[in-house]
């Protein structure tokens, strides 16, 4: 009986099921928080056309970056791309699509969509070319946009320590848009550092509540720092 | 002499209040951070998910899961709080942020704010600063008056796709210091040795120029 076990022996079961044509909603903001071994499983399996949700798109060779090499995304949602000679060739060369989305708009599509709300009203956008063709609605004398939830086939998630049930926790600021991705994916797969005995996580402590998790893998990271900035 | 980067700071940093939650975005207004007055506690928000951001770390305290907005590793100070995405933009869109300062291509005399996309160019895309400007009440942008071929940034209209409509009431370039009220910008402070005349010739959209409009002063070092 496995009961609430969430645990799974390899990354090859961990993305057990994904396919070309899929939804991935992904965790981190720059290289920081992002599940970097999951998205290498995805790499490992070739699948393409993949709709892919995530503030960023990492950086040549790491983290999503390294679905740009073989062309496995065909779309993304994002709200800052760039950093990323391979993704900006592709940008211009009409191969990847690129919808542009408010940070804070991205973080609450993923937090509606898993908390079953379709849609949500907000002033971020209004007037801009983010709002062109959006339900425009006036409350207490400011128009709002009307934005849509998002949902994923997939959400793939780094927490710093889960324990078997699936419930995690975020170190710092790898937190992100890491508990929001967890609600939001019809199978989410979470990577940790350290998966422990239920119990020994303070249950008043965890960000990310096991229902929503669907299977927890314990990794090893790179943990690449983009802009390593020191005190002088 | 125009302002430069630091003394634009300089001169940011003299609209922060004791106790005020302050988000400072890329750029100029990082440099804010460096002026903050000893006698003042500020907490500085930052839109990855840190309210309480400290001073970049030692080498040894470097940590990958400790960044900023900029992507830049920091340290938290005492009495941080790290936090979601969706709670940090619940901070920003709810209005409980006290100050925002950012940076910007175009402004124009309705308050409208043009700073994430130039078309033609390539689109990086606008991260978190269309929630910024759409959810402070308080937000001063911090730019050059004019471009290198003397083109006023101050328009009537901007021209470039906005980041957001009618809401910046507070704008320091490094001429001057203006406020956006009723479609007019409003002169109210000079940078050290620049004319009324050059400031009035580089600022395209509509503009109220007081009786007396006080230079800036700034203390050497």
């Amino acid at each position: 009986m496995a009961g609430f076990d969430k645990r799974v022996a390899s990354y090859e079961e961990a993305m057990e099921g994904i396919e070309s044509g899929m939804t991935v909603l992904a965790g981190g903001f720059g290289l920081c928080g992002i599940p970097e071994n999951l998205i290498a499983e995805i790499k490992r399996r070739g699948v393409k056309d993949l709709t892919v949700v995530s503030n960023n798109c990492g950086v040549d060779g790491f983290g999503l970056g390294l679905l740009l090499e073989d062309r496995q995304i065909r779309k993304i949602l994002a709200s800052y791309v760039g950093e990323n000679a391979l993704f900006e060739q592709q940008m211009l060369n009409d191969e990847i699509e690129v919808v542009l989305t408010p940070q804070g708009t991205l973080a609450e599509k993923m937090r509606a969509g898993g908390a079953g709300i379709p849609a949500f009203y907000t002033a971020t956008g209004y007037g801009t070319p983010i709002g062109e063709g959006k339900e425009v609605r006036e409350f207490n004398g400011r128009p709002h946009i009307l934005e849509e939830a998002i949902t994923g086939d997939f959400a793939i998630v780094k927490g710093w320590k889960a324990d078997r049930y699936g419930n995690v926790m975020y170190r710092h600021t790898a937190q992100n848009f890491n508990p929001m991705v967890a609600t939001a994916g019809r199978i989410t797969v979470v990577e940790v550092e350290e998966i422990v005995e239920p119990g020994e996580l303070e249950p008043g402590q965890i960000h990310t509540p096991g229902i929503y998790v669907d299977r927890i893998i314990q990794g090893t990271f790179e943990k690449r720092i983009e802009k390593r900035t020191v005190h002088s | 002499m125009a302002l430069t980067r630091e003394q634009m700071a300089q001169r940011v940093a003299r609209e922060l209040e004791d106790g005020f939650y302050v988000n400072l975005g890329i750029g100029i207004p990082t440099l804010v951070a460096n002026y903050i007055p000893e006698d003042m506690d500020v907490m500085l928000q930052s839109e990855n998910g840190l309210l309480g951001m400290g001073r970049y770390p030692t080498e040894e305290e470097v940590d990958p899961d400790m960044i900023n907005a900029g992507k830049q590793t920091v340290t938290a100070r005492p009495g941080a709080a790290i936090f979601s995405s969706a709670e940090s933009f619940a901070m920003i869109r709810g209005g409980h942020v006290d100050l925002t300062v950012l940076g910007a291509f175009e402004v124009d005399q309705n308050g409208n704010i043009a700073s994430w996309m130039i078309p033609g160019k390539l689109i990086k895309g606008m991260g978190g600063a269309m929630d910024l400007v759409a959810g402070a009440e308080n937000i001063i942008c911090t730019m050059t008056h004019a471009s290198k071929h003397g083109e006023s940034k101050l328009l009537e209209k901007c021209n470039l796709p906005l980041t957001g409509a009618g809401c910046i009431n507070r704008v320091l370039t490094d001429l001057a210091y203006l406020e956006i009220k009723d479609g007019t910008f409003i002169l109210k402070e000079r940078a050290p040795g620049v004319s009324v005349e050059e400031i009035v010739e580089k600022t395209a959209g509509k503009l109220v120029v007081p009786d007396h409009v006080p230079e800036m002063t700034f203390v050497e070092g």
